[in-house]
């Protein structure tokens, strides 16, 4: 049986995402999808489904909402406060949510984006192959009160009560870096002088991009201003005019005119993407050998995750710091 | 070989290569990053996951796990030296679109400013503006917005100091030798010359881009009344524009 989720509140950017639609590129559309596509996996994870099962992105804070019929869930990425009829709910774990029950999702303790994943995932009629909401595209818009969003058919409702142990991917850290089309523009000494440079993320950013900001002479190459329009790319670092970083995230635009000292492995994104204002980041350049070792793989990675499921044996009130439960600490080796 | 010589291939992060005809534009580089992206798709070969297109560029997305880095650039070298894809033939079943327009009045704002700037009065700048079978030499910026070129070297003006603060859905504007069709209403340095009903990019459709890379553009003029009753009558974001394959 399948059903609907109500909206009753939510914040202001709240967005159905998957994992978006590649392969629009040449029409001047970038993928999209997930701002955090880890948490993203992780969702799929808990509720033992397919990549193809469109989730709630929440950017800061989540909302109040219902089902029509009884529902699976789970929540992952920036760790928010949720009560299902008031009872506190763990974060990356998945839970049974009956019809007519009240969920609410409130701020982001850290990080910024949210997922509210749900058996089935989001139904709303997908548009070039994905479900994705694509907003700097013009591709539906953030959830509104008092809509009801269509749920897919959960082909495994019984699958609740799962735990994910998730490793701290919102306070920021070491990023891997690869070169891009303009890194040998820069010089060798101010390549070296990015690496040793602690960034900060200042407010101005969204699911386009973040500006970064730094102590310290801006980052300018040889070819500041004078270069053509070229691809541009999810992770791409560009530095604006005044030679300030701006990290792209999945809704950027596919062309650009200001140079690129660098491009961030895949797998370490969310990192920028999750990162508040005042949470620092450093770069380091990699190799192509290096990056691809670290590299995981969709597959490789939901694999990985599916073995860390454990059951959530602990009954949820009796938790005191349900906040901190999920994050295991000492365990952030894998981003440092 | 040079660093600096063309074409040159690099990469971009871990899934991205970027193979360049030149760092200028010119119609052969544009022709030969069409032509190099096309023969790209027909070969399409495995663990390439999409291709794209810049100005003078084509770049190529893959998978790193399934197809190594040194085989891809092995890969596109070999075809690279293949022939002179500067001089190749274009994608097959381009299209020849012909598209109504307003240039002048408050359809074109800037027109007189823009035509001045080419040594031309407005009559003369609609002329050539209307003479001239512009190529759709990259689509960027917004989804399905065409970046069309080249015009008369007298079109070499420079963008505006300051920003209008908004064109509409349709706007074309004009700088740089290119003529950009607008498909979203957004802040732009190029000069507002004309306004079309036609629509670049339709989301409520199956086919939501109606131009491709490569595709050719001329415009027709129109006066007000006629863009009115167009618009008013146009459902499907075609904007009374037709279309033909090119030979």
């Amino acid at each position: 049986m399948t059903g609907a989720l109500i909206v009753h509140r939510s914040g202001p950017s709240v967005t159905v995402q998957d994992l978006g639609r590649p392969g629009n590129m040449v029409f001047g559309l970038s993928p999209g999808g997930a701002a955090d596509r880890h948490a993203f996996i992780e969702g799929t994870v808990l509720l033992g489904q397919s990549l193809d099962c469109a989730a709630l992105e929440m950017a800061g804070f989540g909302g109040e909402f219902e089902a029509t019929s009884d529902i699976r869930i789970a929540m992952t990425g920036a760790p928010m406060l949720a009560r299902l009829d008031g009872q506190r709910l763990v974060w990356n774990a998945s839970h049974t949510m009956q019809a007519g029950q009240r969920l609410t999702i409130g701020a982001a303790s850290s990080g910024i984006y949210g997922y509210l994943h749900i058996g089935g995932g989001i139904a709303c009629p997908p548009f070039l192959g994905s479900r994705a909401t694509h907003l700097a595209g013009g591709i539906g818009k953030p959830l509104c009160p008092n809509e009801q969003l269509p749920l897919g058919p959960d082909l495994k409702p019984d699958f609740v009560g799962q735990l994910l142990s998730v490793i701290d991917r919102f306070s920021g850290g070491t990023l891997r870096v690869l070169p891009s089309v303009q890194t040998d523009r820069f010089s060798a000494a101010t390549r070296a002088r990015f690496e040793a440079t602690r960034f900060t993320r200042t407010p101005r950013g969204n699911r386009q991009g973040a500006e970064l900001q730094f102590e310290g002479e801006a980052f300018v190459s040889d070819a500041q201003l004078t270069i053509l329009s070229e691809t541009m790319v999810a992770g791409d670092i560009q530095m604006t005019g005044a030679g300030e970083p701006f990290v792209l995230l999945p809704e950027c635009q596919t062309t650009g005119g200001y140079p690129r000292i660098g491009t961030i492995l895949p797998d370490d994104l969310p990192l920028v993407a999750q990162a508040v204002p005042g949470v620092s980041l450093k770069f380091r350049f990699v190799t192509h050998e290096e990056a691809l070792a670290h590299h995981r793989p969709t597959e490789t990675l939901r694999a990985d995750l599916t073995r860390k499921l454990q059951p959530l044996l602990r009954d949820p009130r009796d938790i005191r710091d349900l906040l901190s439960y999920q994050l295991v600490s000492g365990a952030i080796t894998g981003w440092d | 070989m040079a660093s600096n010589a063309f074409p040159r291939i690099k990469n971009v992060g871990l899934s991205g290569v970027l193979v360049s005809f030149s760092d200028v534009l010119t119609e052969s580089a544009n022709r030969a990053a069409l032509a190099f992206r096309a023969e790209l798709e027909k070969a399409a070969p495995p663990g390439i996951t999409e291709t794209t297109t810049s100005l003078t560029s084509t770049f190529v997305v893959y998978d790193p796990v399934r197809l190594p880095l040194k085989d891809l650039r092995a890969y596109l070298s070999k075809l690279l030296t293949r022939e002179n894809w500067e001089t190749a033939t274009l994608p097959e079943r381009r299209r020849l679109w012909r598209v109504p327009a307003v240039f002048g009045g408050e359809c074109g704002p800037q027109l007189e400013e823009a035509a001045n700037l080419a040594g031309l009065t407005p009559e003369r700048a609609i002329e050539e503006l209307t003479s001239t079978r512009v190529r759709v030499m990259t689509i960027g910026f917004a989804p399905g917005q065409p970046y069309l070129g080249s015009l008369p070297e007298n079109w070499d003006i420079p963008r505006q100091s300051g920003l209008t603060k908004q064109v509409p859905n349709g706007a074309i504007a004009v700088a740089i030798r290119q003529l950009v069709l607008f498909t979203t209403e957004t802040p732009t340095g190029w000069r507002q010359v004309g306004r079309t009903a036609f629509r670049g990019f339709r989301p409520e459709s199956d086919s939501p881009f109606a131009l491709r890379p490569g595709d050719e553009v001329q415009f027709a003029s129109i006066d007000e009344e006629t863009y009115a009753s167009i618009r008013a009558k146009d459902k499907t974001g075609d904007g009374g524009s037709e279309w033909e394959f090119l030979p």
